[in-house]
C-alpha cells in the first residue's frame, strides 16, 4: 500500500511535469511571469542568503580556529577549511535546504490557495494550460537565480570569515592565504550545478504539492509543510548522488 | 445552444448524475436548480469539462465536447466565460489586469486596445474607476461584477455562472442577476446559471432545470413553476413561508 501510494504520487508528478514543460501559449505573458518569479523567488531571497551565509562563514572560521588549528598545523588551515565548507556544501546544499523552507512553502501555499479559491479552475475554463502558466516560470525563474545566490552566499561567507579575522580571531593575511590555497575552480562550478538541480527539486516538488491541494486552508498549510519536508529529503538524497557524480 | 444527452457521472461506486437530458437555449438565462448535494455543481463541472462524464454526450452547437481532442477543447474553451461562486479573481493582479487577462492570453489586439476593451467591460458592469484596485480591496458584490467583466471580455458564446449570488445580500444579488440577464440578451449568449436562490429563479429563470438526487426532476419556465404539480419541485421551491404565500396568492381564484 505504502509503495503503491508513492508510485502513484510519482506518476502524478511526472504527468504534471509533462503538462508544465510545454511551449507557452503567449511568450509575452510567459516572460512577464518569468521576470516576476525571478524577483519573487530569487531577488527577494538575497537578504536571507547574505545574512545566514555571513554568520555561518564567521562561525565556521571561529570553530575551525578554536577546535582544529594547532601549532602543528599550517596557519592557513582555518581559511582553507572555511573555503572548502562554504564552496562545497554550505552555499549549495545547505543554502538550498534553507531555500526549500522559504521558497518551497511560498510556492506551495501560493498555488494551493489558487487551487482552493478556484483560480486554477478559472484558468482551465479559459483554455489556459494552468500547469505551464503557473509552474514553468517558477521552475525556470528559480533555476536562473540560484547560481547568483550561490555566488552571493560564498562571498558573504568569506566576508563573515574576514569579520572574525579583523575581530582578532586570526590574522587576515593567514585567512587570505588559506582561502587561496589549492583553489580548484571546478568546485565552484560543481556547487552551481548542484544548486541548479536543487532549484528544480524545490520549485517542481513544491508546485506539485500546491497544485494537488484538495479542501481548504488547513490543506494548504499541510501541502506547504509536505512540500518543504519532501523537497528537503530529495535535496539530501540528490546531494549524495550529485557529489559522487561530479567529484 | 448546449444539449446534454443521457449524461451519467459516477465517483467510484456513487452515481451522482443519472441519465440527464437537457437543452440550454441561446439568448436565454438557463438555470440549474436543486438542493445542496443534488448534483447541480457536478453537472455544471461536467458541462465545462472540469469533470469527465462517465457516459453521455455534451453538444455545443452540435460539437461533441466529450469526444473532442484536447486541442479542440482548448479552442472551444476560448468561447466560454465563467463566473465562479468565489469570483476566482487572480489576487496578485489588479481589477483591470484581471479583466485584461483573457485578452492578453488570446487576443491579437495591441495593448491600448486591450486596455480600452477591459475598461469598456468594467463600464458595462458599472465599475468605472475601480481598475487599479486589488481584488482584496473591493466588496464581494464588486468582485462578482469584475468576474462578469472578465467573463465577457472575449465576447463568449457560452456563459456559465456557478452560484454567483452566494454570500451576497438580496439587493446586490438582484443587481448581479439583472446584469447576467441583460448581458445574456445583449450578446445572445447561452447562459447556464447554477443556483438555489429562489429570487433568481423567479426573477430571471427563462428555462429552468430541476435536479433531484442526480436525476432530472423537472424542466420549465419561472411562470410554469407556479402551476407545477411536481411534488418534489414544490417541496423544494415552496419550502419557505414567503414562497408558500406567493403560490397561494397566485393559485387562488380571482373574484
Amino acid at each position: 500500500m505504502f509503495i503503491v501510494k508513492y508510485i502513484t504520487a510519482f506518476g502524478k508528478y511526472l504527468d504534471l511535469m509533462g503538462r508544465t514543460f510545454s511551449v507557452p501559449e503567449r511568450m509575452r505573458m510567459f516572460l512577464k511571469q518569468y521576470v516576476k518569479e525571478m524577483e519573487q523567488l530569487g531577488v527577494d531571497s538575497i537578504g536571507i542568503v547574505l545574512l545566514i551565509s555571513f554568520f555561518i562563514g564567521a562561525v565556521i572560521c571561529i570553530q575551525i580556529k578554536l577546535n582544529i588549528q594547532s601549532p602543528w598545523m599550517p596557519a592557513f588551515t582555518t581559511g582553507y577549511t572555511t573555503r572548502e565548507i562554504m564552496v562545497l556544501e554550505f552555499s549549495s546544499s545547505i543554502m538550498c535546504l534553507i531555500l526549500a523552507g522559504k521558497v518551497g512553502s511560498n510556492i506551495a501555499s501560493e498555488i494551493g490557495t489558487m487551487r482552493v479559491t478556484q483560480q486554477i479552475d478559472a484558468l482551465e475554463i479559459m483554455g489556459v494550460n494552468s500547469a505551464s502558466f503557473l509552474i514553468l516560470p517558477k521552475i525556470l525563474g528559480l533555476m536562473t537565480m540560484i547560481p547568483f545566490l550561490v555566488i552571493f552566499s560564498i562571498a558573504a561567507g568569506f566576508i563573515g570569515a574576514y569579520a572574525t579575522a579583523y575581530a582578532g580571531i586570526l590574522t587576515p593575511d593567514d585567512l587570505t592565504v588559506g582561502l587561496l590555497h589549492s583553489f580548484v575552480p571546478w568546485f565552484v562550478w560543481m556547487s552551481i550545478i548542484k544548486s541548479i538541480c536543487f532549484a528544480f527539486i524545490i520549485a517542481s516538488v513544491s508546485s506539485y504539492y500546491g497544485y494537488n491541494v484538495q479542501g481548504g486552508s488547513f490543506d494548504v498549510g499541510k501541502a506547504s509543510t509536505n512540500a518543504v519536508v519532501s523537497s528537503s529529503m530529495l535535496i539530501l538524497f540528490a546531494d549524495i548522488f550529485l557529489t559522487q557524480l561530479l567529484s | 445552444m448546449i444539449e446534454i444527452k443521457h449524461l451519467y457521472k459516477s465517483f467510484e461506486d456513487k452515481d451522482v448524475l443519472k441519465d440527464i437530458n437537457a437543452t440550454f437555449e441561446d439568448g436565454k438565462t438557463n438555470l440549474i436548480i436543486g438542493q445542496s448535494g443534488s448534483g447541480k455543481t457536478v453537472l455544471m463541472k461536467n458541462i465545462v469539462g472540469l469533470f469527465e462524464p462517465t457516459k453521455g454526450e455534451i453538444l455545443y452547437d452540435g460539437r461533441d465536447f466529450v469526444r473532442m481532442s484536447k486541442r479542440e477543447r482548448v479552442m472551444l474553451r476560448r468561447e466560454m466565460g465563467m463566473i465562479f461562486q468565489s469570483a476566482a479573481l487572480f489576487d496578485s493582479m489588479t481589477v483591470l489586469e484581471n479583466v485584461m487577462f483573457p485578452l492578453d492570453m488570446f487576443s491579437d489586439m495591441n495593448e491600448a486596445d486591450r486596455i480600452r476593451r477591459a475598461e469598456f467591460c468594467l463600464d458595462r458592469v458599472n465599475l468605472q474607476g475601480a481598475g487599479q484596485k486589488m481584488p482584496g480591496e473591493i466588496s464581494g458584490g464588486m468582485q462578482k461584477r469584475v468576474a462578469i467583466a472578465r467573463a465577457i471580455a472575449l465576447n463568449p458564446k457560452y456563459l456559465f455562472c456557478d452560484e454567483p449570488n452566494s454570500g451576497l445580500d438580496p439587493k446586490t444579488s438582484l443587481v448581479i442577476d439583472e446584469l447576467i440577464h441583460s448581458i445574456t440578451h445583449e450578446y445572445q449568449m447561452t447562459t447556464i446559471m447554477n443556483t438555489h436562490d429562489m429570487n433568481s429563479v423567479m426573477g430571471i429563470g427563462e428555462n429552468i432545470i430541476y435536479i433531484h438526487e442526480g436525476t432530472l426532476g423537472w424542466t420549465g419556465t419561472k411562470d410554469e413553476i407556479m402551476t407545477s404539480t411536481n411534488e418534489k419541485l414544490n417541496s423544494f421551491i415552496f419550502a419557505s413561508d414567503l414562497f408558500k404565500k406567493i403560490k397561494e396568492a397566485n393559485t387562488e381564484p380571482h373574484g
